[in-house]
């Protein structure tokens, strides 16, 4: 599903931040990745989405050499086979809720039908009409995971999907975001400081200035 | 469902959430279209109006013979109607007389009279032909009979049998209205006489305006109008239809031109406006486009859609400013004359029509402005990487991305050229073009000059102890620039043209002021109606007036019309007594000029106003040859005057050298020098005392001088209005710009108000962070204001009009007008300050972008 091959990549001489990584992923996994700050997690999520290129190496998602995509076809196939679930929600202040999850769709021409259905699964039954400032942090992050599935992506990544969460509703958005990447057959990554996050996830991998690691294994909760 | 769809929710539900910024920049581009389309409604129709008006004077002919002066000797009539290929040739007068009891020194206040030759006119101009009452056929040929159009019966108010009294010379004629005229065009103020009869009573037997001819069918005109001209020579005029047309044309051309212009600054600024609106809406959005190209928006999409937004704007704008600009032309004719205030078409009453090709062009010109207000921010909505711009407090690196200098300096250098440029078919296109380089530069350089003088100012205060406000105030000011001066490009825009125009009007009162005091020295002007080229005062009443008592001097002065080229107006000859040792004393000389002492011997020396350089190519010290009198004579060109009057030209002579070349003693004016403390009404009622002394238009230097200005104010009226509509633009856009701008900070507010700063402080803040950026953008918009006021005073001007003027800054109007923004923009930061940290900035922490 997702091969990383020698990936290497430097903000500035004196600041590298990813060397010669390399990891292969096979699809369905579900992966944690943490890591101290500034390791570079976030770079490498923004590598693997194609919204940043590396210095060297390459990145195949599903056998294409995201890294070696022109901007347009880049975007083609994040708009197809990617996900994502950001810290910060990012759901647009001026769409509905409904909208907002549509999103993918509609770059994708494809039908709406499908949206009330994923609100239910979310937990946001009868919320489609309501603005994201009628919502509470832990529903946003639901719109954002609605919004990540909607379309059946192949990969979805998360960037620290619970940061700005409580522990109880954290809690309740993991659950959420497993099972329904699961019940998709998506193959998901997410970048996380939480433990508890971490311990959702079938595999995790501590990123160090030395690479990709697997680590003790985390108990499922 | 289709990407359609997307940017429908996304247009929509911006526009739902700040539909005050989307208002106001509709307002914008809507009242800078509706003043475009309006004056040039108004000046097409008036423009239209007084070109078919002067056609339907020659009706079917298919050219006119003219004379280099204004009349000519009508022997050439029999000689022409004799000639082959003509079917028709139809002898016409034309006097503008004065009427009893509507005496003006206005030329639009005299009625225009023909004399036709009916038996002729009705061939080829049956409209003109008078409708005498039933049975009375014969009143078409009396000699105390005139017929008037609808619109100069409700003039003077006569109607059909009154009595008319019009004065010939210094004599009064008593007319009959014999009725009115087959068809005059609306607002058309003319009559008809019998040209025999008219000859007769304006003492001007003998003489003809022109001869209009309808040739043969078959005839080549081409041909013939090179057979006839050759035959005609150098004394007369031989011109077609078209050649009129381009002479009434180029009459007002220059004017009409200039004042669409003015309009398209109103414009030009909501451009700025669409662009600080648009800019400010793309870094407030940056992480929604961040999103939406992470969820699969290639850049093609997210600029068309950014331009989309941006273009919807710019139609529904247009389409209210068209209805607007209709409705105004429409409520500005009821108000104002066709000329807007100006002596161009003298009562024309044009009527306002929907002209779709000017619609459809003022809509894309609306269109063409939102596109380029918002073709930058458009690029950098697309083209920003979404990983960075999905981070909180990236729009900064936005604006440090336009605020590289370069563009502007090319601006600014381009400007400069442009300036050095002369003008196309006699128009200061490259003028226009220089003065939107040096605003599009300036403004452009505003984020740097803004950076650069906060820096400089921080460093200067940083040891001294500053509170929380101030310090704020100072870093944002120092450190992001950039965002402040994009609010600022409207205001900088509207408050720099209002300047160049305040500096360029004021500069050009001042000197017609000065110039009048040159051009109008003695203490009273004494005049005759003019009828036709005649001078009026004859030997008899110039001794007569020479002789009163109470004057220190008597000057006479003689001014004729001649035509030097038949598809521009006519130039004026004023011949008059020239200060022999010093022209300049009489003579408004600009530094262009021929001491008397060098002048050669043997040749007249003849001095020319600035128009006929220009549209002549007359140079100080060359021969020219015109005609004075019957015959073509030599003159050396001694030097160049100021003319404000008469800007399609003129030339002074000494009046004993023109008397010398035409035998013709007589003259038109009088000016009179009182001796000291003699009573100005004691003269005037001695003058009217004299037999001829009801025919004389008696006026006062100080009533010319303060009429004269009068006019000048009335005629730019209508840029004062142009001017402040550009300053309301400029003001609705700081509103939209600082309010965008607040909305954008929420989060920063929100912050300041958690760490403990009160409402207070942060108003207190927004306003000085206004109000200090207004200052700058004041000094920065008089800088770049005036330079846009030397562009008009010494390029625009003298290719426009062919005059130039002494530059003159109205420091207290200047003041004033820096005072009144400064107050208006930081009430305007305040209001929309005080709307962004209403109760939502606290939870604005929290809330994702």
């Amino acid at each position: 599903m997702l091969e990383l091959m020698n990936v290497n990549k430097a903000y500035a001489e004196s600041r590298k931040v990813l060397t010669n990584l390399c990891y292969t992923l096979e699809s369905g996994a579900y992966v944690a990745i943490m890591g101290e700050s500034g390791v570079g997690k976030s770079t490498l999520l923004n590598l693997i989405a194609g919204l940043d290129n590396p210095d060297s190496g390459e990145i195949r998602v599903n056998g294409v050499a995201i890294s070696q995509l022109d901007d347009d076809a880049a975007t083609q196939l994040r708009r197809k086979q990617f996900g994502f679930v950001f810290q910060a929600f990012h759901v647009l202040p001026h769409l509905t809720v409904h909208q907002n999850v549509a999103l993918p769709l509609l770059l994708n021409n494809g039908s709406t039908d499908q949206v009330e259905q994923m609100l239910i699964n979310v937990g946001l039954r009868g919320r489609g009409q309501h603005f994201s400032h009628q919502l509470s942090g832990g529903e946003l992050q639901r719109v954002a995971i609605a919004r990540a599935l909607i379309h059946r992506p192949a990969l979805v990544l998360a960037d620290e999907p619970t940061g700005n969460l409580d522990p109880d509703t954290a809690h309740d958005i993991l659950q959420l975001m497993r099972t329904e990447i699961k019940a998709n057959g998506a193959t998901g990554i997410i970048v996380t400081h939480s433990h508890a996050a971490a311990a959702t996830a079938d595999l995790v991998l501590n990123l160090t200035k030395d690479g990709l690691f697997l680590t003790q294994s985390e108990h499922r909760q | 469902m289709t990407t359609a769809s997307l940017s429908r929710w996304l247009m929509l539900g911006e526009w739902r959430s700040h539909y005050t910024q989307v208002g106001v920049t509709l307002i914008a581009i809507a009242i800078g279209v509706a003043m475009a389309y309006s004056i040039h409604l108004i000046n097409t129709a008036a423009f239209n109006e007084f070109s078919a008006a002067s056609k339907s004077l020659s009706g079917q002919a298919d050219m006119q013979v003219r004379s280099r002066k204004s009349y000519f000797d009508e022997s050439l009539y029999p000689w022409l109607a004799k000639q082959k290929g003509i079917a028709v040739a139809n002898p016409v007068l034309e006097l503008d007389v004065a009427v009893v009891g509507q005496q003006s020194t206005r030329n639009d206040q005299k009625l225009k009279i023909l004399g036709i030759d009916m038996f002729r006119a009705a061939q080829i101009s049956p409209d003109l032909l008078g409708l005498p009452e039933q049975g009375k056929i014969l009143d078409r040929l009396a000699s105390d009979t005139i017929f008037l159009s609808p619109a100069a019966m409700e003039w003077l108010q006569v109607k059909q049998g009154d009595d008319l009294h019009v004065y010939a010379g210094l004599h009064t004629l008593r007319l009959r209205v014999a009725g009115g005229l087959v068809r005059a065009r609306a607002g058309q103020r003319l009559a008809v006489m019998d040209i025999g009869a008219m000859q007769w009573g304006f003492d001007q037997l003998g003489l003809l305006s022109r001869i209009e001819l309808k040739l043969q069918p078959g005839v080549n005109h081409a041909s013939f109008k090179t057979w006839l001209t050759e035959e005609l020579g150098a004394t007369y005029w031989l011109t077609e239809v078209a050649d009129q047309e381009l002479r009434v044309a180029n009459m007002s051309r220059a004017y009409r031109i200039n004042l669409n212009m003015l309009a398209l600054v109103a414009l030009f600024t909501g451009a700025f406006l669409v662009f600080s609106t648009q800019a400010l809406s793309v870094i407030r959005r940056r992480q929604q486009f961040a999103l939406l190209r992470v969820l699969g928006v290639t850049r093609a999409q997210l600029l068309r859609y950014v331009l989309t937004e941006g273009l919807f704007l710019g139609a529904l704008g247009s389409v209210l400013g068209l209805s607007l600009g209709y409705l105004i032309a429409v409520m500005a004719l009821q108000l104002l004359d066709g000329g807007l205030g100006s002596s161009f078409f003298p009562g024309v009453k044009p009527n306002i029509f929907f002209d779709p090709a000017a619609a459809v062009l003022f809509f894309g010109v609306g269109l063409c402005i939102t596109l380029i207000g918002g073709i930058v921010p458009a690029m950098e909505a697309a083209y920003a990487r979404p990983a960075p711009a999905l981070r909180a407090g990236s729009g900064q690196t936005v604006v440090e991305k336009w605020s590289s200098p370069w563009p502007a300096v090319i601006c600014l250098i381009a400007a400069l050229l442009f300036t050095q440029l002369p003008p196309i078919f006699e128009l200061p296109v490259l003028g226009y073009v220089a003065i939107a380089l040096l605003l599009i530069g300036g403004i452009a350089l505003m984020p740097r000059f803004t950076a650069g003088f906060f820096s400089l100012l921080t460093g200067r205060l940083h040891r001294c102890e500053m509170g929380a406000v101030s310090t704020l105030v100072l870093a944002r000011l120092t450190n992001a620039p950039g965002q402040a001066a994009i609010a600022l490009g409207g205001i900088l825009a509207s408050f720099s043209l209002m300047v160049a125009m305040a500096i360029m009007v004021m500069s050009f009162r001042v000197s017609i002021d000065h110039w009048l005091g040159q051009v109008l020295p003695a203490d009273l002007y004494v005049r005759v109606a003019t009828t036709g080229d005649q001078g009026g005062f004859q030997l008899k009443e110039q001794k007569v007036i020479a002789e009163s008592i109470g004057f220190d001097r008597v000057d006479f002065f003689r001014t004729q019309q001649l035509t030097l080229d038949a598809s521009r107006p006519d130039i004026t000859l004023l011949a008059r007594p020239i200060d022999h040792d010093d022209p300049r004393k009489t003579l408004p000389l600009t530094d262009d000029v021929i001491p008397p002492e060098s002048l050669p011997e043997g040749i007249i020396p003849i001095w020319v106003s600035e128009a006929m350089v220009d549209l002549y190519k007359f140079r100080v010290g060359e021969k020219v040859v015109f005609p004075v009198g019957t015959a073509f004579h030599e003159f050396v060109v001694a030097g160049i005057w100021r003319d404000y009057g008469r800007q399609f030209g003129a030339v002074q002579m000494q009046l004993t050298d023109y008397q010398r070349l035409t035998g013709d003693m007589s003259v038109n004016t009088v000016a009179l020098w009182l001796h000291d403390g003699m009573a100005m009404d004691t003269v005037i009622e001695n003058l009217r005392q004299l037999s001829f002394g009801s025919a004389l238009e008696i006026s006062r230097s100080s009533d010319m001088r303060a009429l004269s200005l009068k006019i000048f104010d009335r005629s730019f009226a209508v840029t004062y209005v142009l001017e402040t509509v550009a300053v309301i633009i400029g003001l609705l856009g700081v509103g939209a710009s600082f309010s965008a701008q607040t909305l954008a900070r929420a989060k920063e507010f929100g912050m300041l108000r958690h760490v403990g700063m009160t409402r207070k402080q942060i108003l207190i803040m927004l306003a000085a962070e206004g109000g200090l950026l207004t200052a700058l953008g004041i000094v920065f918009g008089f800088v770049l204001g005036w330079s846009i006021s030397l562009i008009l005073i010494f390029v625009v001007n003298p290719q426009s009009f062919h005059w130039t003027m002494q530059l003159y800054l109205p420091w207290s109007w200047l003041m004033s007008i820096a005072l009144m923004m400064l107050v208006s923009a930081s009430l305007t930061a305040l209001m929309a300050g005080r709307q962004a940290i209403s109760g939502q900035v606290m939870r604005a922490v929290k809330e994702d972008g």
